[in-house]
Order: structure tokens, then C-alpha cells, then sequence
């Protein structure tokens, strides 16, 4: 059966047609698959998947199918096909970081939210195209060619969850998961259009993700609306014994939360929300300026109380991650050395293969990140860099801590300081890491955030960025929620 | 601090990493150009700060010391030729030649 309106369709819709029998999860799997094929073909070639197994996902699909049938009813993602990150493992499915290095590789086990989302029904599609491993912020880094965009394939997705949130606006899948460390959710959600969530650290599971930096990294989900990435949080969200960094924070029922403000006409009254001028510098966009404060002032309709904020180390911000980040992906990545995975370059000497395979592996932005962190934990740099980034992080998380303990609910900001780039034109190192200007504070912070399409500028899409104290997601959801439904189809527009 | 020829070599070394000597300069320019902005935290006070940040807020929880469930590609069996009570068997090492002879 065709579903003539897929691409459109929200996962909880396509979920409650499935669950209701109205359609089958072969039929929703098949319409996927179409439309991956369809993206992927001719000139213009979206190039955001990077893995995928047909027969596989159809096994899944009638499998679901039995199961539905002994259960008398389906998950609460019954039928969904869902597109993930190249950085998370899945079984049978290829998970190569996008790199040479692991070209091949096939994980033996997978990623505990992978698990989540499939007792929930959801069935894995495709591995999408990402910045190898994650190192990037417009999906170019990937040793498989660029991913582009799906409203301007001219244009960069972003990154580096590029792959996934052009999935999503592409009309493949209706979810999918991405990974954050600095911004890779949302930033790649902002520049496509969709909804992308970095949880609070600790929040979700990280057992399966390959780690890029331990203390930053998150698995979060990307959707078109924000009821479809609340209810991929609540799922994906939790303790696991397999994740000793995982917090047994209770997991609130999101939706339960802001669905019955829906018809309040002041579905925030009584909430305060800052607005860091820190996040509004002169060189910011005038477009995407102008967009966020119609959504401001669509806050203040809503019923809540906007006052100014200061986050004064927000300035900092970059060069920290751009220390902390390296340093952590230079342990991390020192196991990828020919022995354990992936392809292994010949040398006679033991030493010789690790350097020859890691330079024939690795492409240029890891490399120069490996060599950028190895250098800022080498003796008699370490204090001046790294000792330095960690306690100047301390303050920026104090900021956050003064601004939410002053008793201000959530943060709006921009999500980026510009919109999608065309493909090659950012070339400088440093340029392409100011991209993540507004995003790498929460993960430094380790407080969750959200970006939310809010607009166009020229036909390109404009993220807003909704921030909350740690483990407050419900107050995130519930302002975000509140302000896609004000903002209807303008935030398409 | 600028980095120099010699830091980058070092650090190649240190990370396994075989750089090609025509692209040493290229990666001294870069490297500097990236570490000239982080120079901005040498102007920030932080003897306030009392330690540095433990990233999960509510601390590392404790679990049971058991094992659960993991789902699997293929059976653990696979992964090496011989077990014997759910634990893999090598060959002795030289330097153990006084344990019991257990392995193959």
C-alpha cells in the first residue's frame, strides 16, 4: 500500500495508522525505502545515507508484523523507520564513523537506545552520512563525499548529524538519532528545518556510541515536530547498567506534561525565559535576528515573562571545546590502530603499521584534532591548555547554575549565527568551529537543549534554540511546544 | 606559545601518526592559527574555581555487580576457539610457566 502524504507524516501519526491496523509496518518500511532510493538517485543525489540492507529492513518490518499479531497491538513507535547516526551501533548494519578506518566494520552488539527504539517498534532503515567521527559541522568530512541538502543541494546539511537531519527533511524518515558533542544535532536540525535534542549529560545511554569526548558526547534524536522528539526522549532516556555515566534521573512523561496546555490560550503563564545578550552579538544575522525576536515576542503572547540574562563566559566558550574536545578524541581515538578494527596498512615494523594505517585512515580535520589534542596534554603544555579549559569550563557551568538558580526557567537564543553555507565555502579551520557558537555552552554545561525551526532567511531554514537547567527537559518541551504550535507554518516560511 | 616543526613531529610520534614531511609546515600554520584563539584564556582568573567539573551533576551511580543481558550480532562462542565456563582460554604466556597448565 502507498502512503501518499509519508513524507509529511509525524511518527506518532504513522505510528497510530500502524497500531490501529490501518497500515502495516511493511508498507511504512517500503515507503521509506522508496524514498531513500529516490534521494539517493541522479545529479542531485542527497548522499545521506551511507549503509543500507532492503532485505534486512523488510525482515524487521514482518517480524513486527508477528509480533503485532501474538501482542494485539504495537509499539509506540510501531512501524517507524528510523535513520541513525554512523557513530552508533546497530547490528547488521555497517557502523563506520564515516571514516576509512572503520570501513567495514560491523558492530557484534548495539547501542542501548538502538534497543529502546525497536521494542518500541521503530525499525532501522538506514546509517547515515556524518563529519568523520563525528569532527565537523557541515557533514564535508565524510570519507564518502559531502551530504546535501535537501531544500538547497547546493547548500551544506551541517553537521555533524547531517545525514540524519537530512533524512528527516527529506522525507525518508520521519526520526532519527543523531550525536552531539558541540552542536551536531542541532545545529544540522537548525540548517534543515526539523527538531533536533541534546539531552542533559547523562540523560541517555551512551553504550554503543563511538566516543569522540566522553565528557561531551550524547545521543540525541531528531524529528519532525516536538511531540515526535519527546516521545523518542522518553524512550531513549534512562538508566543503563551498561553506562556507568548514565543518570538514574526519573524520566518524566513529556508529553503528558505540555499536551494539556495545548488549547491554554497562555500555555506559559507563569514561566520566565532569558534571553542571553551574549547570543545576540552585533554580527549576528539580521534575518535570523529578526526571527527570533518574532518568536520572542510569541513567547511573551504565550504568557511567559522575558527578561535580559548574562552568561559573561559564553565568549570562552569556543577555544574550551576546541581544547577539551581534541584532548578527549586523542585517547579516544587512540585505539582505532589496524589491530582491532578495520582495514590494516602493511609495514614490517609493529610501530610502523599503527602510524601508517591511522595516517591512511584517519582524513585531515581528525587528524588535525588528534594532533591539537595530543599537544595540549603534552607535557609542559598541559597546565597552560588543558588544566587551563577545564577550570574556565567550571565557570561557564556556573553561569548557567546563577542564571536558572536566579530562578528563569529556559533560554531562548539563535541555534546558529548563520544559516546553511554553500559546500566548500568555509575552508578555514577556526571559521568552520565558530559554526558552534551558540551550541558548544550547553554541552560544556551539560544542559540539555533544543533547536526548532523558527523561519526562513532567503529561503533557508532559521533554528531556535531553547535551553533549560540539567535534567529540565520537560521545561524545554513544554516551551518548545508551545511555540511551534504559535508559530504554525510560519516557522516553515 | 607558538608550535614549531619539532612539536609537530613530537606529537606525530606520540600519536601514531605518520605525517608527510611536505605537510609539516602547512600543519605548523594551522595548529598556531587554531591556538593563537585559545590564548584567550590566559587572561581569565580562575583561582576561584575550587576544582574542575565532575560532568555528570548528581555524581557516577552505583549499580548491581552483576551482568545483564546483551544482545548480540553473534554468540560470544564465536568470538575464540575454546572456552570452558564462560570464560575464553589462550594460550600460557612464557612468563606463567609456573600456573597450572589450563589453557590449550
Amino acid at each position: 500500500m502507498t502512503i501518499p502524504d509519508f513524507a509529511r507524516l509525524s511518527a506518532s501519526a504513522l505510528a497510530a495508522k500502524v497500531d490501529g491496523g490501518n497500515l502495516s509496518p511493511v508498507d511504512t518500511i517500503d515507503a521509506s525505502l522508496l524514498r531513500a532510493k529516490e534521494a539517493a538517485s541522479g545529479k542531485d543525489s542527497l548522499n545521506l545515507i551511507l549503509w543500507s540492507d532492503t532485505d534486512l529492513a523488510r525482515r524487521d518490518a514482518a517480524s513486527l508484523v508477528e509480533v503485532m499479531a501474538r501482542a494485539g497491538k504495537g509499539g509506540r513507535l510501531a512501524g517507524i523507520p528510523l535513520a541513525v547516526k554512523d557513530n552508533i551501533a546497530t547490528l547488521g548494519l555497517p557502523t563506520t564513523c564515516a571514516s576509512k578506518i572503520l570501513a567495514g566494520y560491523v558492530s557484534p552488539y548495539e547501542a542501548t537506545a538502538i534497543t529502546r527504539l525497536r521494542e518500541a517498534g521503530a525499525i532501522v532503515v538506514a546509517k547515515t552520512n556524518m563529519d568523520e567521527f563525528a569532527m565537523g559541522s557541515s557533514t564535508e568530512n565524510s570519507a564518502y563525499g559531502p551530504a546535501r541538502n535537501p531544500l538547497d543541494v547546493r547548500l551544506v546539511t551541517g553537521g555533524s548529524s547531517g545525514g540524519s537531519a537530512g533524512a528527516v527533511a527529506a522525507g525518508i524518515v520521519p526520526l532519527a538519532l543523531g550525536s552531539e558533542t558541540g552542536g551536531s544535532v542541532r545545529q544540522p536540525a537548525a540548517f534543515c528545518g526539523v527538531v533536533g535534542v541534546k539531552p542533559t549529560y547523562g540523560r541517555v545511554s551512551r553504550f554503543g556510541l563511538v566516543a569522540f569526548a566522553s565528557s561531551l558526547d550524547q545521543i540525541g534524536p531528531i524529528a519532525r515536530n516536538v511531540d515526535d522528539a519527546a516521545i523518542a526522549m522518553e524512550i531513549i532516556s534512562g538508566p543503563d547498567p551498561k553506562d556507568s555515566t548514565s543518570s538514574s534521573h526519573e524520566v518524566p512523561a513529556y508529553r503528558d506534561e505540555f499536551m494539556p496546555l495545548a488549547t491554554s490560550p497562555a500555555p506559559l503563564d507563569g514561566m520566565t525565559i532569558g534571553v542571553p545578550a551574549e547570543y545576540f552579538p552585533e554580527s549576528l544575522d539580521a534575518g535570523i535576528r529578526a526571527l527570533c525576536e518574532r518568536s520572542i515576542d510569541l513567547l511573551k503572547s504565550l504568557g511567559a515573562k522575558v527578561v535580559d540574562v548574562a552568561l559573561p563566559n559564553t565568549s570562552l566558550a569556543i577555544p574550551v571545546y576546541y581544547i577539551l574536545a581534541p584532548a578527549e578524541a586523542s585517547s579516544n581515538l587512540a585505539r582505532f590502530d589496524g589491530v582491532r578494527y578495520g582495514p590494516r596498512s602493511e609495514s614490517a615494523a609493529l610501530r610502523d603499521m599503527y602510524a601508517q594505517t591511522r595516517s591512511e585512515g584517519f582524513g585531515p580535520e581528525v587528524t588535525r584534532r588528534i594532533l591539537l589534542g595530543t599537544y595540549v596534554l603534552s607535557a609542559g603544555y598541559y597546565d597552560a591548555y588543558y588544566k587551563k579549559a577545564q577550570a574556565v569550563r567550571a565557570l561557564i557551568t556556573r553561569d548557567f547554575r546563577d542564571v536558572f538558580g536566579a530562578g528563569i526557567d529556559a533560554l531562548f537564543t539563535p541555534t546558529t549565527p548563520t544559516t546553511a553555507f554553500p559546500i566548500g565555502a568555509v575552508t578555514d579551520p577556526y571559521e568552520m568551529y565558530l559554526s558552534d557558537i551558540f551550541t558548544v555552552t550547553a554541552n560544556l554545561a551539560g544542559v540539555p537543549a533544543m533547536s526548532i525551526p523558527i523561519g526562513r532567511v532567503g529561503g533557508r531554514p532559521v533554528g531556535g534554540q531553547i535551553l533549560a537547567s540539567h535534567f529540565c527537559e520537560s521545561t524545554m518541551f513544554r516551551v518548545a511546544y508551545a511555540l511551534e504550535a504559535a508559530l504554525g507554518g510560519e516557522a516553515h516560511q | 606559545m607558538p608550535v614549531t616543526r619539532e612539536d609537530v613531529l613530537h606529537v606525530a610520534e606520540l600519536a601514531r601518526l605518520a605525517v608527510d614531511e611536505s605537510r609539516v609546515d602547512h600543519l605548523v600554520q594551522e595548529l598556531n592559527g587554531i591556538l593563537a584563539h585559545m590564548d584567550a584564556l590566559s587572561a581569565v582568573d580562575t583561582s576561584a574555581v575550587e576544582r574542575n567539573i565532575s560532568v555528570p551533576v548528581d555524581g557516577t551511580p552505583l549499580r548491581s555487580d552483576s551482568s545483564g543481558p546483551l544482545t548480540m550480532l553473534t554468540a560470544r562462542e564465536t568470538f575464540a576457539p575454546v572456552m570452558r565456563d564462560g570464560l575464553f582460554l589462550v594460550p600460557r604466556l612464557a612468563s606463567h610457566e609456573d600456573a597450572p597448565d589450563s589453557a590449550p
